[in-house]
């Protein structure tokens, strides 16, 4: 990672990111709630996030945090409230007056502009680093093969891994298999990424090297969404920070606000237990 | 014991057309059980309560059952209920494949239904998050993780099927076993013949355990693929330890 030169985004990918384009929300989500059983873990989530921006989300364990990225990437239904791309509603099916739920087919077809990374990597076994990578491309993108292989092996190369291509995720570290799952998502050049907690599977080492990739990926315009516990990320690459407890959005400023002068006593007393 | 009416029988021709047959009993009724309890498997995770039920019901049906017994209801019993059946457009070969892989499903269910448990929810997760499509998701994704599960019972199920075609005697199919008995009616040779059938048991056994292990060596997921194999092989030794 330390000899990290160039992108890891496509040239294009980059110029179209800066381009003076629309400030419009490319994820947004309204009033979103959800249930297990008789609990409550969303309740009546809102908030937006533009191109090129960088959301972190804090929050204690239980605030609903994962369950937020979850529905953001329609991988769960939604109990009430919409969750829109580009000012489209995303997951159900405008019918007369209700909305129905999309088949798995459809809503297959629209996660594809939606990347996640998981807490524990959730890499395929059965396949190499570059196999991982290229499965979305060939499965869902519909390249063939020998394409898809050149994309995968330049997107490993970009997060530092092109020496690990032909190694299976058991034999990676967890910081690289977190890299190549950065890529699996990245090859399917996302419009927003989400990442649910990517370091806290993570030995204190190698933190450091995924927060690399995902501080590069900041800076080259990457739209993001970033659930950690990682302050200090937070702190310099996030450009809102959002406090979430119990269900709910508390807190949502811009970081130097968010950390010198939270305005809600729950935020205080989070960041005090964090910091500590 | 004649050593000489041994070798005889070990070479005989009645004994080599029997395990032809004993073989492609295996293999077909194998194969269509494993299909069939893949089936069910799935079907016992169904949406629908009605199709989880009747996936239930297979296998309690079809696992309390003994195969002899089921072998001869579909050889004697279901000609009776189905006339059509009677005559050579119904073998015995057809009834003891019917009777086989009916029972093997309702195992091979069970083992295919661990195999999917088996699999960590973050797999499916991960392949949905990537937009790929159920089907994708279960051809690319789960499968082949649930195979590499499944080997070692579906492998112990295999030789079970293996031997259990000897059943099939009951119903005059003309495998190993039947061939043996019909040459034991003339020659009264019992040890001779029985140890010579006993040995193509053990030769086939010992044949599908090499097969075995090559094919889970293939489904050893690391990069160093030979070194690992050999240290799979190293159940000769009796240690299974595969890192």
């Amino acid at each position: 990672m330390t000899e990290q030169a160039g992108h890891i985004l496509d040239a294009d990918v980059i110029a179209e990111l800066h381009a003076g384009t629309p400030r419009g929300d490319v994820l947004e989500a309204v009033d979103v709630h959800r249930r297990y059983g008789s609990h409550e873990v969303l309740r009546g989530v809102s908030f937006g996030i533009q191109r090129g921006q960088v959301k972190a989300i804090l929050g204690p364990s239980g605030s609903g945090k994962s369950t937020l990225l979850r529905c953001l990437a329609l991988l769960e239904p939604l109990d009430g409230g919409e969750i829109r791309m580009e000012g489209r509603r995303l997951g159900v099916r405008d019918g007369e007056g209700r909305a129905a739920r999309l088949s798995e087919a459809t809503l297959a077809r629209q996660r594809t502009d939606i990347g996640m990374v998981f807490q524990r990597f959730n890499l395929f076994p059965h396949l190499t680093a570059l196999g991982n990578v290229m499965l979305g491309l060939t499965e869902v993108r519909g390249v063939g093969t020998a394409a898809a292989r050149g994309i995968a092996e330049t997107m490993l190369e970009r997060v530092g891994l092109a020496h690990r291509a032909e190694y299976f995720p058991s034999e990676l570290s967890g910081g690289q298999q977190q890299r190549v799952a950065i890529a699996r998502a990245l090859v399917m050049k996302p419009k927003v990424l989400l990442f649910d907690e990517p370091t806290s599977a993570l030995d204190p080492e190698l933190v450091g090297e995924v927060l690399r990739v995902m501080e590069e990926l900041a800076r080259e315009g990457m739209t993001m969404v970033v659930v950690t516990h990682e302050i200090g990320f937070a702190r310099g690459v996030a450009s809102r920070v959002l406090m979430m407890d119990e269900g709910q959005i508390i807190e949502d400023g811009p970081p130097d606000e968010f950390f010198s002068s939270p305005s809600q006593e729950r935020t205080r007393r989070f960041l005090d237990a964090v910091r500590a | 014991m004649d050593v000489q009416i041994f070798l005889d029988a070990l070479t005989s021709r009645a004994l080599r057309e029997g395990l032809v047959m004993t073989i492609l009993l295996t293999i077909v009724s194998f194969g269509i059980g494993m299909a069939l309890g893949l089936g069910v498997a799935l079907l016992r995770s169904s949406r629908f309560r009605v199709v989880r039920a009747g996936a239930w019901t297979y296998i309690w049906v079809f696992r309390a059952m003994p195969t002899l017994l089921l072998l001869l209801f579909f050889w004697n019993g279901l000609p009776q209920l189905i006339p059509a059946l009677k005559g050579p457009g119904y073998p015995a070969f057809l009834a003891a494949t019917i009777a086989l892989s009916t029972n093997e499903a309702a195992y091979a269910a069970e083992i295919f239904r661990g195999g999917l448990l088996s699999i960590d929810d973050g797999q499916r997760l991960a392949a949905r998050a990537l937009g790929m499509a159920p089907a994708s998701v279960f051809r690319r994704v789960v499968l082949p993780q649930v195979v590499r599960v499944v080997i070692p019972p579906a492998a112990n199920d295999f030789i079970t099927m293996l031997k259990i075609t000897s059943l099939a005697s009951a119903v005059s199919l003309r495998e190993i076993l039947t061939n043996t008995q019909t040459q034991i009616a003339t020659t009264f040779r019992f040890a001779e013949w029985y140890t010579a059938a006993a040995i193509y048991y053990l030769v086939l056994v010992s044949i599908f355990m090499v097969l075995q292990a090559w094919l889970e060596r293939r489904y050893v997921w690391l990069s160093q693929r030979e070194g690992a194999g050999r240290q799979r092989l190293s159940f000769l030794r009796g240690n299974t330890s595969a890192r």
